[in-house]
């Protein structure tokens, strides 16, 4: 053996112990991470215990602590995000499409993709300002006396928007729609980026347009890395609560948007459906929040019940959308 | 995406020339105001190309003249001149970078594709200008089909991938979409592998069977020309001879440019082959003649695997 082997050889133990070593510092960040979570979970179930009932998901938010109840939160948070979905998904991924498939990719296109991400790191609060001034005062511009009222009458109902917006629920979604834009756009950019080239030029090759080969070709390709995106960036515009707080959510509402506590209620007045989204509001997180700054003890308990209900929503938020992607994942087989 | 190109084409030998395939005459005249430029890259193209081409039987289909071609500021092709002649095959051959691929992408307007490129120079197809505000470019790509190297199923079914074409040309007509598939994969040699599964994914068929997928899939949308960019590189030999085989086959209708870098291959299948090196192209002429005698000491030297 020359010196050089044997001088390898001594360094050989040293090598393997330090790649020992790492694997532990590793193991342990996983183990931390996980045991934070496991005590976050346990806290929250041990405080909510007793207190995540029946009463406790279809009664109206009280003074009395054993009669509070988040309903008016559900139904606000399920507005919310219902309406934040149909403003962003199109939007998003319209942009996502025109900024990957058709800009050219000269300074401007790269000076809007970048500050994609810098918005994607706006603080939320930001985009509350932002809503207040855009939305609920609409600039100023309509602030006659009392604003005006658009009717339109429909079949089973009038619908009645009124200018400007104020603090409704629609502010609110429109808020958090902006909030989350710049994260569905940069999803969708990355999903449709994933998309192989070969795959576009192949469909061009055979006379498609460019419009035919984003429908049948990119798209179906790119929709698992869309949905992904889109449901955790609902996800987060679910857990939001300062946006909301700035656009003017109420902390204490004893009524669901719309007066419409229950599913039927759609069906048995279909005027309440029309007027959810200008009724003031609340949400979950609003009313966590609120629970939390009262003095009476058993308010921590009813917001970490709150919590709870929040967590399983997203939990059963996600899983949907692991579903979905799996499922149009199968109908792609690289 | 750029559809409308930037391109500026030189017009006025187009316009000068008769776009009926006149195949001496024209050659002639083609030759004329070319030799004026720079002669020392381009005396050895008409000799040997213009005994290739006078066969009556093989009317000139794409002719190619002074075209430049630039990614950008960097110029990629130096005043290609070739006349490529009805059903038979052309080979390109050529060392790695030497333009090849770019001409062959020229021909079907598939690098307007890549921004910031332009050209200098005519493509005509059967007389017309690819690049003619008259061509509309989707009707070109169904009228010039081209075959990657890696062979690129789309992640659908069999039929759906042969479908595909004349589905987005707007055939709706399901038996007529059913026969056309059934034809396109007998052409394309595979319909005997495939006919019991159709309906199951693309993506599960072998290297080779893909490749030939991709044949039939352009055949589908019932093309003039095909262009074959190293069809068959990523091929196993066996899955080769039977791309070449279909080569060889396809060659009664359709007129085939392909790029390939492989030496026997070109001597195969092709009846006349072009060697481009650094972005000229050096020497053309009927693949027999090309290879056992050619002109220039580059060509020779290229084939004789003293480079490349």
């Amino acid at each position: 053996m020359s010196d050089q082997e044997i001088e390898y050889a001594a360094l050989l133990k040293g090598r393997h112990r330090i790649s020992t070593y790492f694997e532990w510092v590793c193991r342990i960040a996983t183990i931390s991470a996980l045991l934070f979570l496991a005590v976050l979970l346990a806290g929250v179930t041990w405080q909510a215990w007793g207190w995540l009932d029946t009463q406790f998901l279809t009664g109206f938010d009280s003074r009395r602590p054993a009669k509070a109840g988040l309903l008016a939160g559900l139904w606000g948070t399920s507005w919310l995000i219902f309406f934040t979905a149909i403003l962003t998904v199109p939007v998003g991924v319209g942009a996502a499409i025109y900024l990957e498939e058709y800009a050219t990719d000269n300074r401007l296109t790269r000076l809007i993709k970048l500050n994609l991400s810098n918005l994607a790191g706006v603080p939320s609060i930001v985009y509350g300002m932002l809503g207040v001034t855009a939305f609920v005062r609409m600039f100023g511009m309509l602030s006659a006396a009392d604003g005006w009222t658009i009717a339109i009458a429909l079949g089973f109902g009038t619908l009645e928007i009124p200018l400007p917006l104020g603090r409704c629920l629609l502010a609110g979604s429109f808020t958090l729609s902006l909030l989350i834009l710049p994260v569905v756009i940069i999803a969708s950019q990355e999903a449709l980026r994933a998309v192989p080239p070969s795959i576009r030029h192949a469909s061009y090759a055979l006379g498609a347009t460019e419009w035919q080969t984003i429908r049948h070709q990119v798209l179906p390709a790119a929709v698992p890395g869309i949905t992904t995106g889109i449901i955790l960036a609902l996800s987060r515009a679910m857990g939001e609560t300062a946006p909301l707080i700035v656009v003017g959510a109420m902390s204490y509402v004893a009524f669901a948007p719309g007066n419409l506590d229950t599913p039927m209620g759609a069906v048995q007045d279909p005027q309440r459906v029309l007027d959810a989204p200008f009724d003031v509001f609340t949400s979950i997180t609003i009313q966590i929040t609120n629970w939390i700054e009262q003095p009476k003890e058993e308010f921590q308990n009813l917001a970490a019940a709150g919590s709870l209900v929040l967590l399983i929503l997203l939990v059963v938020f996600n899983a949907t959308a692991i579903v979905i992607r799996n499922r149009a994942q199968k109908k792609i087989t690289w | 995406m750029n559809s409308s190109p930037t391109v500026v084409t030189a017009n006025d030998n187009a316009q000068n020339e008769e776009p009926r395939v006149d195949v001496t005459s024209t050659d002639a005249a083609a030759a004329t105001p070319e030799e004026s430029g720079e002669a020392s890259v381009r005396t050895s193209r008409p000799v040997v190309a213009e005994s290739a081409i006078t066969d009556a039987s093989h009317a000139v289909k794409v002719r190619a003249k002074n075209v430049d071609f630039f990614y950008g500021t960097n110029q990629v092709l130096f005043d290609v001149s070739l006349d490529i002649p009805e059903k038979s095959v052309t080979a390109l051959i050529g060392p790695s970078g030497c333009g090849k691929s770019t001409f062959l992408r020229t021909l079907n307007r598939m690098n307007d594709i890549i921004e910031g490129t332009r050209h200098t120079g005519d493509i005509l197809l059967e007389g017309t200008d690819v690049y003619d505000p008259s061509i509309d470019v989707v009707l070109l790509r169904k009228r010039v089909g081209m075959v990657f190297q890696k062979s690129t199923p789309f992640p659908k079914s069999i039929f759906d991938n042969i479908a595909y074409g004349p589905k987005v040309a707007g055939l709706k007509n399901k038996a007529k979409l059913a026969e056309i598939v059934e034809t396109s994969l007998q052409r394309a040699a595979l319909w005997d592998e495939v006919k019991d599964r159709l309906n199951s994914s693309a993506m599960a068929l072998s290297g080779g069977q893909q490749q030939r997928l991709c044949i039939a899939r352009t055949l589908a949308t019932d093309p003039d020309v095909i262009l074959m960019d190293e069809p068959a590189s990523a091929l196993d030999p066996k899955s080769t001879a039977r791309v070449e085989d279909l080569i060889f086959e396809l060659k009664k209708n359709y007129t085939i440019v392909i790029v390939t870098h492989n030496m026997q291959q070109a001597a195969r299948v092709s009846q006349q082959t072009a060697f481009f090196f650094q972005g000229v192209l050096v020497e053309t002429g009927d693949t027999h003649s090309l290879f056992t005698n050619p002109t220039e000491k580059q060509t020779e030297d290229y084939i004789t695997g003293r480079f490349g």
